[in-house]
């Protein structure tokens, strides 16, 4: 048995924003588990830029953005053990893992952070039907062998899901000489970044077809194409409309799952919506000195937000390490109404002291509405937006004095209003 | 020139080769893919049918009721999971009900033991997810769940090892036959061989057709299937069937034995035998009768959905033996279902055969019918773990996260006698990317590892062979 | 003339409004920033991208090497610019910023690493 003082599993921007931060915080003895070869997660295969406008104001590639942290833990004596996959972690907080180097390891941490990530969304959840055809993957897979490998996993590419990834690598490949023939979105409209549709898609003249979605795949051996198909606002396809379409490559971009297997085996509680720990405003779960965040917690649109929000659970931590949160705990719910799907944190405490941001995504594109934050029955900010889309994480602020003024049978509530 | 030349590694043939191993003359076991089990045998409900389905008397029936006896200790000595959990015919309404006497007078003549009709009570006391419509149901004891692939794979495995060779990718063209022996132009080349098992599958009747016999009539019977993730995989704990029609055995739910949950599957009678492909209408049919069973079931759980072909006999009979037309062709055609539950018994049947053909065959002093337990990290204790890494580090690095999977299981899987090259092998023999992200993460990590250990790039690896290639040039 | 179009300067993606007589902006709306009025003048008179690609890498720890523009190039030139970078083979160790290709296609951009590469 090893002792810790914080384990912290993940050494993505999550796992190493909320080290970093810990140890600002006075943490001593401070672990990153990593299962790649290096830290940096998922960063090191987005080539792309658009990261790091917020936090950096600059605009950074993946990893450019990751090098700055992996520059910044090196400095530190914070210990890194890269190739290592973490197999439990109990509620107890001891974390049992492997490695070629040192065989099974076990550690006894006074707190751990989980910071794994998120994984994507398979061909079976879809249920597609035909064959199983090679050329069918997802598009993170296919940026992998892209952009790390240096192979092409396709020429003739058709992808279903126009989030960010999909998108992004739709551009990756017609840069490196693939024709993209069309992007297929199930809903009627795109879960990606505009400037994504815009620089990915328009600049190349790729279709973006709405409301569509891809029904068959034909092929025995490499995939040899697709049936496409509008879907009625149920989501189900319209007899007729289908299309076949040539490719050897379906990649999809199908939405993001967190990766929360270990978090279920340690007994924490998950949020239905977000498929993340249900936390509170230190991202705390409800195993006492448990912390969670980056897209473990929750997916987010920006790594700017991933750094954020995993710097308040490595302060959270540090605290709770330290014997710094002793004081008084009142807890109150968050509740997400009319159009907002979900809130992080779930809980706040409102003996907190600080102001606290919230973060959320609502459930449809919206113009020209207000964002309505109601503490304890009374509006307390009510926000006009332009525009508001699932893509795109929004926030709010809770004042602390708002924060101090309420009970404990109070909540606070944000919805999309007229 | 071999002794016998067995046509096509599936379980019937794998098992054959065994079983045939053990003498002493010199076998060659064709598969016309990159690896064995990749017909019939790979999709395919994974039963071990009791043996009451089958007409009294008929070849079927006796091979499936011996087959079933024999499960348990094949299963051991290859180091197979095997797990006799028993099987529920489960009946909607008063005509079922007398429709599972049926099945009952039919399993006794059968000489099926043990078998019993229960009430809706006891029914539901036993399996608490199902439907509360049933009215009761024909319990089978004896009947359990193996692992088709993992049966065929350890057999293949077995008979390798006994001296057995395995060529694979090796299509029968043509085929001929003298005074002397049978030659077969295959994808690999001409084969001589002086008996040829047909265990060809969906392609036995083409194949016989090749060696004069034009008697055989195999249709490909399409079965469509859901795979649900193990967090649902204990919502049944004994195989359910519903009362069968004369299309098959009907959609059944049922626990596979790695914890998973199987729904399906369909039978649909297709033109192409190659035609493997999964329909929104034939998996629509699977959710809706599998809920009649247990309406809990839910697609929404589904990991992955698959499809098979039967090998279908016109008269719904195995076809075993010395062939009326040619001399030197052996039959093993028209197995489906109960195929895998026969499969022992067909194999020491056609053992008997050949045994009758050939003379001066002798037992090896040297066999030996067992498979070592391949390393399965997932199953060990911390402990065993730890130990193990120590000896060879490779089983510290952790490639398949969902289920576990080590590099070293997959080096073993790729250096195994009639391992695996290409990224679905390695899949059936570890489960590496078998889990909850099918193989998003994994995937491109067994395409390097597999490179790597045959000595090739990585754009030459397949996901199942031929074309089914995963990359294509570098960018660069 | 009017046209409307995603700003892609930032990831908010402002709709932004642009009146325009040829190639003279007469005025932009919608925009929540500097840089968005700029991206509205540009894409009217010469839109420029910023692209990112990887080149062959020499003994390192991967084949390939994530590399990008160092600052905007005009959009016409992009598979003019990927042209240069499949040419290029480079050596490791590589370091985040070292130039691959200097002014490429006379753009007075360069083609720059974006990551490290320490070699095997």
């Amino acid at each position: 048995m090893i002792n810790y003082d914080l384990a912290v599993i993940g050494g993505g921007p999550a796992g190493m924003a909320a080290a970093l931060k810990a140890k600002e915080c006075g943490v001593e003895k401070i672990v990153i588990l990593e299962r790649a070869e290096t830290l940096g997660g998922i960063l090191e295969q987005c080539i792309h830029t658009g990261f790091g406008l917020h936090y950096f104001g600059e605009e950074l590639s993946g990893p450019e953005y990751a090098a700055k942290f992996i520059d910044l833990v090196k400095e530190t004596d914070i210990d890194v053990k890269v190739n290592t996959m973490v197999l439990s972690v109990s509620e107890d907080k001891t974390v049992t893992a492997v490695n070629t180097s040192d065989g099974l390891i076990k550690i006894q941490a006074k707190a751990v952070i989980l910071a794994m990530g998120c994984r994507e969304r398979p061909r079976g959840a879809l249920q597609i039907a035909g064959t199983r055809a090679s050329g069918i993957m997802t598009a993170g897979t296919a940026q992998k062998y892209v952009n790390i490998d240096g192979y092409m996993p396709g020429k003739k590419v058709v992808i279903l899901g126009s989030g960010d990834i999909g998108l992004i690598m739709a551009r990756r490949m017609t840069l490196e000489g693939a024709e993209v023939k069309v992007v297929c979105e199930l809903m009627p409209f795109s879960g990606g970044l505009t400037r994504n549709i815009v620089q990915c898609l328009n600049d190349f003249n790729i279709p973006l077809r709405l409301s569509t979605t891809v029904i068959e795949t034909h092929g025995k051996e490499r995939l040899e194409g697709v049936t496409i198909a509008q879907v009625d606002d149920k989501l189900c396809p319209i007899p007729g409309t289908e299309e076949y379409i040539e490719c050897d490559t379906l990649m999809l971009s199908v939405g993001l799952i967190p990766e929360n297997e270990l978090t279920k085996q340690a007994g924490i509680s998950l949020d239905r919506i977000t498929n993340g720990a249900i936390v509170n405003e230190m991202r705390e779960t409800d195993c006492d000195g448990i912390f969670a965040c980056g897209n473990v917690l929750q997916v987010h649109d920006l790594v700017d937000y991933v750094t954020l929000e995993s710097q308040i659970a490595g302060e959270g931590a540090a605290r709770y390490i330290l014997g710094k949160d002793s004081g008084e705990k009142v807890y109150i719910k968050t509740v997400p109404e009319n159009g907002v799907r979900y809130i992080v944190p779930q809980k706040v405490n409102i003996k907190s002291k600080e102001d606290i941001k919230l973060y959320f995504r609502v459930g449809a594109i919206y113009k020209n509405k207000k964002l309505t934050v109601e503490a304890g029955g009374k509006v307390i900010s009510s926000k006009k937006k332009v525009k508001l889309a699932p893509g795109e994480m929004e926030n709010v602020v809770i004042p602390s004095d708002v924060l101090a003024s309420l009970g404990g049978t109070d909540t606070i509530k944000v919805r999309v209003e007229d | 020139m071999y002794d016998v030349a067995i046509v096509g590694a599936g379980v019937t043939g794998a098992m054959t080769a065994r079983e045939l191993s053990k003498y002493n003359i010199k076998i060659a076991l064709l598969e016309k893919c990159n690896d064995v089990a990749m017909g019939s045998t790979k999709a395919n409900s994974g039963i071990v049918h009791a043996g009451f389905d089958a007409a009294e008397g008929s070849l079927m029936a006796k091979m499936n009721v011996k087959g079933c006896s024999m499960m348990a200790e094949t299963c051991k000595k290859l180091n197979v999971p095997y797990k006799n959990n028993g099987s529920l015919v489960v009946a909607f309404s008063e005509e079922e009900m007398k429709h599972l006497d049926t099945l009952f007078e039919r399993g006794v003549k059968n000489g099926v033991p043990d078998m019993k009709i229960i009430s809706k009570d006891e029914l539901l006391k036993m399996e608490p997810n199902l439907n509360p419509d049933v009215f009761g149901a024909l319990y089978a004891p004896t009947a359990g769940i193996v692992c088709p692939y993992e049966l065929t794979i350890a057999a293949a495995e077995c008979a390798v090892k006994n001296g057995v060779e395995f060529i694979r990718n090796c299509e029968v063209k043509s085929a001929k036959t003298d005074d002397e022996k049978i030659t077969l132009d295959t994808t690999q080349g001409e084969i001589e061989a002086k008996y040829v098992i047909n265990a060809a599958g969906v392609f036995a009747d083409d194949l016989a057709r090749m060696l004069g016999d034009d008697t055989l009539h195999i249709t490909a019977r399409k079965g469509e299937y859901f795979l649900l993730d193990k967090s649902v995989g204990n919502t049944v704990s004994h195989t359910i069937f519903q009362c069968p029609s004369k299309m098959g055995k009907g959609i059944l739910v049922a626990q596979t034995v790695d914890g998973n949950l199987l729904m399906g599957p369909t039978a649909e009678d297709i033109d192409d035998k190659s035609n493997v492909a999964t329909t929104n209408s034939g998996l629509d049919t699977v959710k809706k009768f599998a809920a009649k069973s247990v309406p809990s079931v839910s697609a929404r759980n589904a990991i992955t959905s698959f499809s098979g072909l039967r090998a279908h006999a016109d008269a719904h009979e195995f076809i075993l033996g010395v062939s009326e037309k040619n001399p030197r062709l052996i039959n093993a055609a028209g197995i489906e279902s109960p195929g895998l539950s026969s499969a022992p018994a067909i194999a020491e049947y056609l053992s008997d055969t050949v045994k009758s053909v050939l003379s001066d065959i002798k037992i090896k002093e040297n066999y030996d019918d067992t498979r070592k337990a391949p390393v399965r990290f997932r199953h060990m204790t911390d402990d065993e773990r730890a130990e193990l890494i120590k000896k060879n580090s490779s089983y510290g690095r952790i490639i398949c996260r969902c289920e576990t999977v080590t590099e070293g299981e997959i080096i073993d899987a790729i250096k195994a006698p009639a391992g695996a090259r290409d990224v679905d092998g390695v899949k059936r023999r570890t489960r590496a990317g078998m889990g909850r992200c099918q193989g998003g993460f994994c995937g491109s990590k067994v395409v390097e590892i597999l490179a790597r250990e045959l000595g090739c790039d990585i754009n030459e690896i397949t996901k199942f062979g031929g074309n089914s290639n995963i990359l294509f040039d570098k960018t660069k | 003339m009017k046209k409307d179009m995603n700003c892609v300067a930032c990831p908010l993606g402002c709709l932004i409004t642009v009146e325009y007589e040829g190639s003279e902006v007469i005025s932009v709306k919608g925009n929540t920033c500097k840089r968005g009025d700029a991206y509205a003048r540009t894409e009217i008179t010469n839109p420029v991208r910023s692209i990112h690609s990887t080149v062959k890498v020499n003994g390192g720890e991967h084949p390939v090497v994530p590399c990008k523009t160092s600052g905007p190039i005009p959009k016409s030139a992009i598979f003019d610019v990927m042209k240069e970078i499949n040419k290029v083979t480079v050596d490791a160790p590589v370091k985040i910023g070292q130039v691959f290709i200097k002014n490429v296609c006379n753009t007075g951009v360069d083609i720059v690493a974006t990551n490290n590469d320490n070699g095997k």
